[in-house]
């Protein structure tokens, strides 16, 4: 244990620098998200034909041929990217063309009678969206949304492969240093293990605060705890 | 010109063999997935004290934690206890176990999904416990699972790009070898993608057709 506890600092660097690509490729996957999947529904095709190649290619290519192409061949056109942005895009664009068909499928799921009253009220299409069935639709992201999350987290430790000093970098580093493998490796795992619990809780909340009614997702709550009880 | 075609072309057949071992993992581990976690499911759904409860555990733990780490704890800490094994089995070995983890899920739903009155059935006909699983509960619950397997040996098939960090020779590792040692990525990387999407993007087409085929019909 001696090891973890003496590069604790370098740790902490690690573990903030995972904390801060996380936050930026995933506020990134959220834009792609919506900017992708909302052109994948549209009716004109060269909205939709440019999404649709988009989505198939970044899930249809490994993450990390991603990252590598961002960070080795991009050079090649002249463009040579930071560690991070080139880690920070392909986490983002990677995650959100997944996140895109998680829109595309909630949106798609809407109920017609709502589309169907808004153009009976004369709203056009993007006020539609704006106010009506966008919000409507976060209820049923928010779960998937939260597993694209974890999932981008845990994703964040190939960005140690690319030079970027984050949680599993820091790992490496230490170990090749001071030859402690076990506790090393340990906590970091059991770091990650409690990031993402964090983040599957934050994204309980937040479906329990954007639930379509509230009052249902509480007493249903109350009942399962009474349940609980009774059980025991 | 930036791609440099006869290049490409000479370094396409050491691609095509990463590939190949990249497809070789991918088997390997869904088979080992889909193993482990038909266990891990029927062990939870068992309830069997303070077993069922570590499994549990160890398939949200699995779940919460990256493939890299759980690759270089495998590679790494194994052999300072004496045991190891090489880059190839160990690779099959972490990948298998990760997968397991959400294929374990998989098989719960699928298994939750098998109406009660079968088993209310199995238990009025008073079959064992065995027959019950392998005979009744399992055929039905695997044929719903059988797309969402296909979704995951797809994500494998990905994955395993990771295991180039722990020395497997596999398709990225590959092209990460010819880029390193001619000082040009644009080639190997961008054939690797293609490589990638070659394989996965029909075989995602494919398990799509299986999945409205095998939904439940209601």
């Amino acid at each position: 244990m001696s090891a973890v506890i003496d590069y604790a600092p370098l740790l902490w660097q690690g573990l903030l620098t995972t904390i801060l690509v996380t936050v930026l490729s995933g506020a990134l996957c959220v834009v792609v998200a919506f900017a992708v999947g909302l052109a994948r529904l549209s009716r004109h095709r060269f909205l939709s034909w440019p999404a649709g190649i988009f989505i198939e290619v970044f899930r249809g290519t490994s993450l990390l041929v991603q990252m590598f192409w961002l960070f080795f061949a991009l050079p090649f056109f002249g463009i040579q990217l930071h560690p991070v942005t080139a880690a920070v895009l392909a986490l983002g664009l990677n995650e959100g063309a997944y996140a895109a068909e998680v829109v595309r499928g909630a949106i798609a799921s809407r109920a017609k009678g709502q589309t169907e009253a808004c153009i009976a009220l004369g709203m056009e299409p993007a006020l539609r969206l704006r106010r009506i069935i966008i919000p409507q639709s976060i209820p049923a992201m928010l779960p998937p949304f939260g597993n694209v999350m974890v999932d981008l987290l845990k994703n964040t430790s190939l960005v140690s492969l690319v030079t970027v000093a984050d949680l599993t970098f820091s790992a490496q580093m230490i170990r090749s240093t001071t030859g402690q493998t076990t506790a090393i490796f340990l906590t970091i795992l059991v770091v990650y293990f409690v990031l993402s619990y964090l983040l599957t809780l934050l994204t309980g909340w937040l479906e329990r605060r954007f639930a379509l009614d509230r009052k249902a997702v509480a007493a249903q709550r109350k009942e399962s705890r009474l349940m609980k009880v009774g059980a025991a | 010109m930036i791609w440099d075609s006869n290049f490409a072309i000479s370094v396409f057949p050491l691609l095509l063999e990463g590939l190949g071992v990249t497809v070789q993992i991918t088997l390997l581990g869904t088979l080992l997935a889909a193993v482990l976690g038909l266990v891990f499911a029927v062990l939870r759904r068992l309830a069997i004290p303070v077993l069922s409860p570590v499994v549990s555990f160890l398939v949200v733990f699995v779940r919460g934690t990256p493939l890299l780490v759980q690759a270089y704890c495998a590679f790494f800490v194994l052999p300072a206890y004496g045991v190891s094994f090489d880059a190839l089995t160990t690779g099959v070995v972490v990948i298998g176990i990760n997968y397991s983890a959400y294929m374990a899920e998989v098989y719960r739903s699928g298994i939750q999904g098998v109406p009660k009155g079968q088993w209310e059935a199995a238990t009025a006909l008073s079959l064992p416990g065995a027959r019950t699983w392998g005979r009744i509960i399992l055929p039905q619950a695997i044929r719903t699972v059988v797309p969402m397997l296909g979704n995951y040996l797809i994500q494998m098939f990905k994955d395993s790009a990771v295991l180039s960090a722990i020395t497997v020779v596999e398709l990225m590792a590959t092209a990460q070898a010819i880029g390193s040692s001619n000082f040009r990525y644009l080639e190997p990387l961008t054939m690797a993608a293609l490589l990638f999407l070659a394989v996965s993007y029909p075989a995602s087409r494919l398990v799509n057709r299986l999945e409205r085929r095998y939904a439940p019909q209601h």
